[in-house]
């Protein structure tokens, strides 16, 4: 058996999700080594945020088994559920903010009802988070007051605020222009260095993911049909790798043919 | 048609299967809850205090449009004296209790099952969780504790403002003395009303926070609705049940302590 902390941090053995008839996750399975950016990529729709619902328990899967530090995780069994929990953190697509509290008490929220620190100390915690991520002169505004990438920086202070093995990234990008989506894995990349936190981040950016991810895998019809470094996948010749990673490519020689074949200008006229 | 009448049963064995697990659940997670002292305090500020004008308006116009009525119907029987029994047994033994629950269903109860269905929408209480806090004790429990005090303190609060608005009706507009108003009202309450009083409002005020949290909380269950939708439907379902609730279960105290 591995030693729980030198070996992966996380592995995942034939998991399975099915919604009534309809199948997600087929049979996944992928390991996540310690300090590591692992990036599930795959199209809208592939399963990514049930995927990474299951690996957080917020999901129950069908079948296979969840390892973390070589011991099977069972979310029904209460102390290993909080266990985990004390030790990972999630960060949604939607950020999940409560509205109702200002940023300090957003950040102050886990430590508040998950430890046993004076008001004092998670004060403190709370605000070094926010100096962290740039957020401190914005502690007593509520999330509502903030910009998309503040809100986006804000969630990220919740998730490390206390001190978690690994962080699970949903969906980080989604709806953001290029330019935020370069600056929210830059901000992932950062951090990720500074806290020493593993990422789990499940996304469509190709381009964003290749540049900042330790491994890079490729969720297609319910099961990872790559997983490599970033230059391995930019070098693989996997049909479903070059579909996924060429598509611009693709859609640009789509395009060319039709305007050969005369279409989009008949369209136009 | 036996089918369906069948699956239409076994539905709301479950759904009430599942409210009495919600609330147990709520209820057990009181003890884990860190910081709940604070949490239910200000809880009791949003059912409690924002729920004051309209406790005030309506308890006031009940008990006016009581003195009115009682008044021209004990005049028939030259029974004048006794306008501030009538009044105060009506409010305390039955207008009160379900007047101000229904009141507070309509004010505190929407707005706790819109705030947990928007919460259910946008992850929040996923995300509780996933912090690995309980979002039954941490969001529910407050609520249904809050309500404990809340809804008796209401209801009293009503058959003062009521009792006051009758004298006005009674005294002031329609000629009774105050003295035999107010002492008719001493005569008539005994502690076996102001108990059946207390004990429906402890009883709906758990059901009915119960009920508009049970429905917010599971929004995203709705059928045939996501989003705002999923949030509005799940909203006017709380207040139609319970408003429902208040009446039924108004009606069994009623026959078991009468």
């Amino acid at each position: 058996m591995a030693n729980p902390k030198t070996g992966p941090l996380l592995r995942v053995e034939g998991l399975r999700k099915a919604f009534d008839q309809r199948v997600v996750l087929r049979d996944v399975g992928f390991t996540v080594e310690r300090g590591s950016i692992y990036t599930v990529l795959g199209p809208s729709g592939a399963g990514k945020s049930v995927l990474l619902k299951c690996l957080a328990g917020v999901e129950q899967p069908d079948g296979g088994t969840v390892l973390f530090e070589s011991q099977p995780l069972d979310f029904r069994n209460r102390a290993m559920r909080e266990s985990f929990r004390r030790r990972c953190s999630f960060l949604f697509q939607g950020n999940a903010l409560f509205d109702s509290l200002t940023a300090r008490q957003n950040v102050a929220l886990p430590l508040e009802q998950t430890t046993p620190l004076s008001r004092g100390e998670i004060n403190r915690r709370a605000m070094e988070a926010l100096r962290q991520l740039e957020l401190a002169d914005h502690a007593d505004r509520f999330p509502g007051m903030l910009s998309g990438g503040m809100q986006k920086r804000l969630a990220l202070a919740r998730a490390i605020v206390t001190h978690p093995e690994m962080v699970f990234f949903d969906e980080p990008t989604a709806g953001l222009d290029p330019l935020r989506r370069n600056a929210v894995f830059a901000m992932i990349a950062k951090y990720q260095a500074v806290f020493g936190f593993t990422a789990l981040i499940v996304t469509h950016d190709v381009v964003e993911a290749l540049a900042a991810s330790s491994v890079v895998a490729l969720l297609h019809q319910g099961e990872i049909c790559f997983a490599g470094r970033p230059e391995e996948f930019a070098a693989s010749g996997h049909p479903v790798v070059q579909s996924f990673r060429d598509s611009p490519a693709a859609l640009r020689s789509t395009l060319d043919a039709m305007r050969k074949g005369g279409a989009l200008t008949e369209e136009k006229e | 048609m036996v089918a369906a009448l069948g699956n239409y049963t076994i539905e709301r064995v479950r759904g009430l299967g599942g409210f009495a697990l919600f609330i147990a659940r709520s209820l057990g997670a009181v003890l884990s809850t860190r910081r709940l002292p604070a949490r239910i305090g200000r809880a009791v500020y949003e059912q409690g205090f924002r729920c004051l004008p309209v406790i005030l308006i309506v308890g006031m116009f009940t008990g006016l449009v009581l003195g009115l009525q009682g008044y021209y119907v004990l005049n028939r029987f030259g029974s004048e004296g006794l306008l501030g029994a009538l009044v105060s047994l009506s409010l305390v033994r039955e207008m009160a209790p379900v007047l101000a629950a229904l009141m507070l269903v309509g004010q505190a109860g929407s707005a706790l099952a819109a705030e947990l269905g928007i919460q259910r929408n946008s992850e929040q209480i996923v995300a509780l969780d996933t912090m690995g806090i309980d979002s039954h004790g941490y969001l529910v429990a407050p609520r249904l504790l809050a309500a404990l005090f809340v809804f008796p303190a209401q209801t009293a609060l009503f058959v003062a403002v009521g009792l006051w608005g009758g004298s006005l009706s009674g005294s002031l507009l329609l000629g009774v003395d105050p003295g035999i108003y107010w002492s008719s009202v001493h005569r008539a309450v005994e502690s076996e009303d102001v108990r059946e009083c207390l004990i429906k409002a402890l009883t709906f005020g758990a059901l009915t926070i119960g009920i508009c949290a049970y429905q917010g909380f599971h929004a995203h269950r709705i059928r045939r609705a996501t989003g705002a939708r999923a949030v509005s439907a799940a909203t006017t379902k709380a207040v139609v049940i319970s408003s429902i609730a208040v009446l039924a279960a108004d009606y069994i105290i009623t026959s078991f302590l009468v």
